[in-house]
């Protein structure tokens, strides 16, 4: 059985895309060719900066004949029917049948489809792979009409069998397949041919390539920590650094340089950024000290003078870059350390908007630090500390650092607030404040950096609400969404006990407090679904009272849950259903609402005389319970009614012919419904 | 390889990569006698790369980027710098062989550098302009931008071009061992009279860094911005059979000067401080607008390649 090798070289593919289009290859050809009958016995594709790469081994070199049996119209049909049927089935009237059937005779021909041979079935699918390959941005060249991430130069397309290699002919908009490739663009740039997946890829490595994108990446982490561990230092682990350096490079050389004493004294972060963002360099710190004192760059070719040219050049530019990075943060530290501190940056950002409804930043930032004072009180920080916090948190946004590596936000303003000589925790809270990003970002716990980050996003939310800028399927430009997880997870991991309705109404004013609030139950939802906590017990617990409280909200669903998946929990979920129901139907008939308690004197059976004992004796216990916020304790409460219940409905018809009787029951019923409810509206919950 | 001797000052290079461009057939022109804040900007490459008609084209651009003013004193950055520009369409497809060779022809020495074309998409919003290409990353340093247009002025490219664009003061600097610009040598270093950059250069950064950032009159930039628009439109607005002459003449370069210019207005406004964040998409929005709309203007024009047959 052939093996296909396909090679498409192009001018320089964008990094980040190599590996997805290296699958894209593998799934598109294999699925088209499967689906044309060719099967296989392995495939797997490769990726370099100038080329993608398939092998498929163990294809049949021919896709099997396929028959088919097609019924025709009935025997004794119109002609033009008949003719009809031998046209759209492409055969002449001779091979027709007749055959009896229960619906009378009717003309059938058998269709024998002959298989393919391999190459022409590579040759479509392969054409049209390539030209509807889904690349997340593809362009045009020369005059062309062809689509390719870049100028698609080569195509080489061999089966190999026994009797040898042969090209799978085709020709893609002048693009003609053959058997040939080229190695390093400088090292080793003349074609040569190759007759098999081995033969191409020992080739290729004799002319300076190395195919496999994973092979490159292990060998520059290997080669980097190396080295580095060579002068007692390391590297920085960056693992979409790796990727994005595996897809620049075709023969990867490592080579590791000095760092300007000069630029020692950057904050780490601002080196690793620029190194990062503009070089594409590896930081490698001393672990002793934490600082970073030297870089890796990855070449891509190997010199006579072993990189010496290429490092001195690295390292010229990595000094313009941070020339300009220590420029900014000395003017940035001269700022802060000024007398007017960071408000001459604040003052800056009246002149920034931040949304076109919403008013400048600076006016944003007012809102928020009248906010924050608020939820101080709330969070236990100091009122005036968190406002001052939240005056300065943005200030970094004016910085010379900040504009040039927005990503440094926050982190810049931290360091700033201590060169102006803040209190440890406004610098911090200007840090924390952005945070949580992402639903693995850690929640800050300093006071006053709670306070900010609420204040940050609740104003954002109720701005947002306000001018009727909110999230609608998958659009959330403003990333609303995330503001209010953000939020949830601050007063959650903090244990933050407050009112959000109230928080909102000190928010951004004209928002509609209850749609908003809403929004915030269905992230919850989200949330704590994650975590195990069913739809139907949040539902039970947000139509409570107290509500907007969302860390007695989630005690409260977290207590139900545990009792609900108890025996005690279903069973009595039963009986408040049967109570529920049985009362709600008597109610409407009867027109009446039960609502006083049973009274004594008409309770006749044992099993109403304990539930009345036990409903007295449970139903004050729960309520307490409820008062001190003990869930726990209410739960307990409600697992003592359990047998009761069960007993009553069990002994008891409800239904007595005596109607004070049955009025005395109903009403017994209804402070089952009473003492449970206290604890949430088990109305919602399923099952 | 043949061995290249290396340049020894910042127009030998100007002149090799003259001579190299001007050897592999491009068409040598003159910088654009307007300010502008690159080299893109040229008609004969902004409107040249619209329309069918084949064209290669290589010059020198004075850039002027108000805000990179640093009175002389940063190492790297100038108000006022060059750019040297390649156009050619359709694109051949050894373009990238002929920029190496360039590299090559400047005294970039193909075995000790580490050449690397590193995914960059080109945009410019003003001129309603995209492409894909790359930076080109000589040891670390971007020294060229490389691009296919795809679209200009609202236009696709058809055919594609291809544009080449070196930072000059920083390739030389590269190539010539050079820390600071202004101790670049400008002409011989053992002319007679040897001039470095600064001695050109250094006294004019810092006049035009003053009159960017604290001087220029925003009131009369704000005005000449508003005319030059409303001029662009009125030129487009003319008939397009001049009722002198009696021939069809679309003035679609004397409205596309007018878009330069309202571009430029809008640098130096930038430098002054004086357009917000939200004012800003608004002013590039209003020079796209123009952009466009000589495009629209130029695709009617012969050079625009009106009335040829599309080229195959």
């Amino acid at each position: 059985m052939p093996d296909l090798l396909i090679e498409l070289f192009s001018e320089e593919i964008p990094a980040r895309m190599q590996v997805q289009a290296a699958d894209d290859l593998k799934k598109r050809m294999t699925d088209g060719l499967v689906d044309a009958g060719l099967t296989y016995a392995g495939a797997a594709s490769f990726s370099t900066p100038r080329r993608l790469t398939l092998t498929i081994e163990g294809l049949l070199a021919h896709s099997p004949t396929v028959r088919e049996e097609r019924k025709g119209p009935k025997v004794g049909a119109p002609e033009k029917a008949v003719e009809g049927f031998l046209r759209g089935a492409g055969v002449t009237r001779d091979q027709l049948e007749e055959r009896e059937t229960p619906k009378g005779a009717i003309y059938f021909v058998a269709i024998e489809k002959p298989g393919r041979p391999a190459a022409e079935i590579i040759a479509d699918v392969l054409d049209a792979t390539i030209r509807n390959f889904p690349w997340p941005k593809s362009m045009r060249w020369g005059t062309g009409a062809l689509r390719w991430v870049r100028p698609l130069q080569s195509i080489l397309c061999i089966l190999t069998d026994e009797e040898g290699a042969q090209v799978v002919p085709l020709d893609v908009d002048g693009v003609v397949t053959g058997n040939s490739t080229q190695g390093h663009r400088f090292m080793a740039p003349d074609r040569f041919a190759v007759s098999s997946f081995e033969d191409y890829a020992a080739q290729l490595k004799r002319a300076y390539v190395v195919l496999s994108p994973q092979e490159r990446a292990d060998a520059i982490w290997q080669d980097a920590t190396n080295q580095a561990f060579a002068s007692g230092l390391e590297v920085v682990d960056d693992k979409g650094l790796l990727r994005e350096v595996s897809g620049l490079v075709e023969w990867p050389v490592v080579l590791m340089g000095s760092i300007d004493d000069a630029f020692l004294d950057l904050p780490p972060e601002v080196l690793q950024t620029s190194m990062k963002e503009h070089q594409k360099f590896f930081s490698v710190k001393n672990p002793k000290t934490g600082r970073i004192e030297k870089f890796v760059t990855v070449a891509n070719r190997e010199t006579a003078d072993s990189g010496a040219t290429i490092l001195a050049g690295n390292q010229k530019v990595l000094s313009a870059r941070l020339a300009d990075a220590k420029f900014f943060w000395e003017n940035d530290l001269r700022t802060a350390k000024s007398e007017s501190g960071m408000a001459a940056w604040v003052d800056n950002l009246s002149n920034v908007t931040f949304h076109n409804k919403l008013g400048t930043q600076a006016a944003r930032i007012d809102r928020v630090a009248t906010l924050a004072r608020e939820i101080a009180l709330v969070v236990g920080a100091e009122a005036d500390l968190a406002e001052q916090a939240a005056r300065v948190a943005k200030a970094d946004l004016s910085s010379e650092m900040v504009y040039e590596f927005p990503e440094l936000q926050g982190l810049m303003g931290r360091y700033y607030a201590q060169a102006a000589g803040l209190p440890q925790d406004v610098a911090n809270a200007c840090e924390q404040h952005y945070s949580p990003l992402g639903p693995s970002d850690d929640v800050p716990s300093e006071p006053i950096a709670v306070a900010v980050a609420l204040a940050d996003k609740i104003d954002t939310l109720t701005g947002f609400w306000a001018i009727d800028e909110k999230p609608t399927g998958s659009k959330d430009p403003y990333a609303l969404r995330r503001a209010a997880l953000g939020v949830i997870r601050l007063v959650l991991e903090n244990n933050v006990r407050g009112s959000l309705r109230e928080s909102f109404a000190h928010g951004y004013k004209g928002a509609d407090v209850e749609h908003l609030l809403g929004f915030f139950h269905d992230r919850l939802k989200v949330f704590l679904r994650d975590q195990g906590i069913r739809h139907d017990v949040i539902d039970a617990c947000i139509a409570m009272d107290g509500n907007d409280d969302l860390t007695l909200l989630v005690k409260r669903a977290r207590a139900l849950q545990d009792f609900m998946s108890s025996e005690d929990g279903e069973n009595l979920l039963q009986g408040f259903k049967r109570a529920n129901n049985i009362l709600s139907q008597a109610e409407e008939n009867d027109g009446v609402e039960y609502s006083y308690g049973a009274d004594e004197k008409f309770l006749e059976d044992q099993a109403e005389k304990d539930l009345f004992a036990a409903l007295a004796a449970g139903g004050g216990a729960i309520s307490s319970a409820i008062e001190a916020e003990d869930f726990a304790a209410a739960m307990g409460g409600m697992a003592a009614l359990r047998a009761p219940v069960d007993a009553f409905f069990e002994a008891v018809q409800v239904n007595a012919d005596n109607q004070i009787v049955r009025r005395n029951r109903l009403n017994l019923l209804s402070q089952i419904r009473k003492a449970c409810v206290q604890v949430a509206d088990l109305t919602h919950i399923e099952g | 390889m043949t061995e290249v001797s290396a340049p020894r000052s910042f127009q030998e290079i100007i002149l090799r990569l003259q001579a190299y461009w001007a050897e592999k057939g491009c068409a040598v022109m003159q910088p654009y006698d307007m300010e502008v804040g690159a080299g893109t900007f040229h008609p004969a490459t902004t409107l040249r790369s619209l329309g069918s008609k084949p064209w290669a084209a290589a010059y020198v651009q004075p850039s002027r980027r108000p805000t990179d003013g640093r009175y002389g004193e940063n190492p790297n950055r100038l108000q006022h710098y060059y750019q040297y520009q390649v156009l050619i369409k359709p694109s051949p497809p050894n373009l990238q062989e002929l920029y190496l060779g360039s590299l090559v022809a400047i005294g970039v020495d193909m075995a000790l550098h580490d050449i690397r074309f590193v995914e960059d998409d080109w945009e410019s919003p003003t001129l309603g302009a995209w492409g894909l290409g790359w930076e080109v990353w000589c040891d670390g340093m971007e020294v060229s931008q490389f691009t296919y247009f795809q679209q200009v002025g609202g236009h696709d490219c058809h055919p594609v071009s291809g544009e080449l664009t070196y930072g000059l003061e920083r390739l030389a600097m590269y190539i010539l061992g050079v820390d600071h610009v202004m101790d670049m040598p400008f002409n011989n270093p053992d002319a007679p009279i040897a001039l470095r950059y600064g001695d050109v250069f250094k006294q004019t950064e810092e006049e035009y860094a003053r009159w960017n950032f604290d001087v220029a009159n925003t009131e009369v930039l704000l005005r000449h911005f508003e005319e030059a628009e409303a001029e662009c439109a009125t030129i487009l607005a003319q008939e397009h059979d001049d009722p002198k002459t009696g021939k069809r003449i679309i003035m679609a370069h004397p409205a596309y000067d007018q878009c330069i210019k309202a571009s430029h207005i809008f640098n130096l406004l930038d430098a002054r401080g004086v357009i917000s964040v939200t004012e800003r998409q608004a002013y590039i929005g209003r020079v796209r607008n123009l952009a466009k709309q000589c495009a629209d203007a130029f695709v009617l024009t012969e050079a625009g390649g009106a009335g040829a047959s599309v080229a195959s």
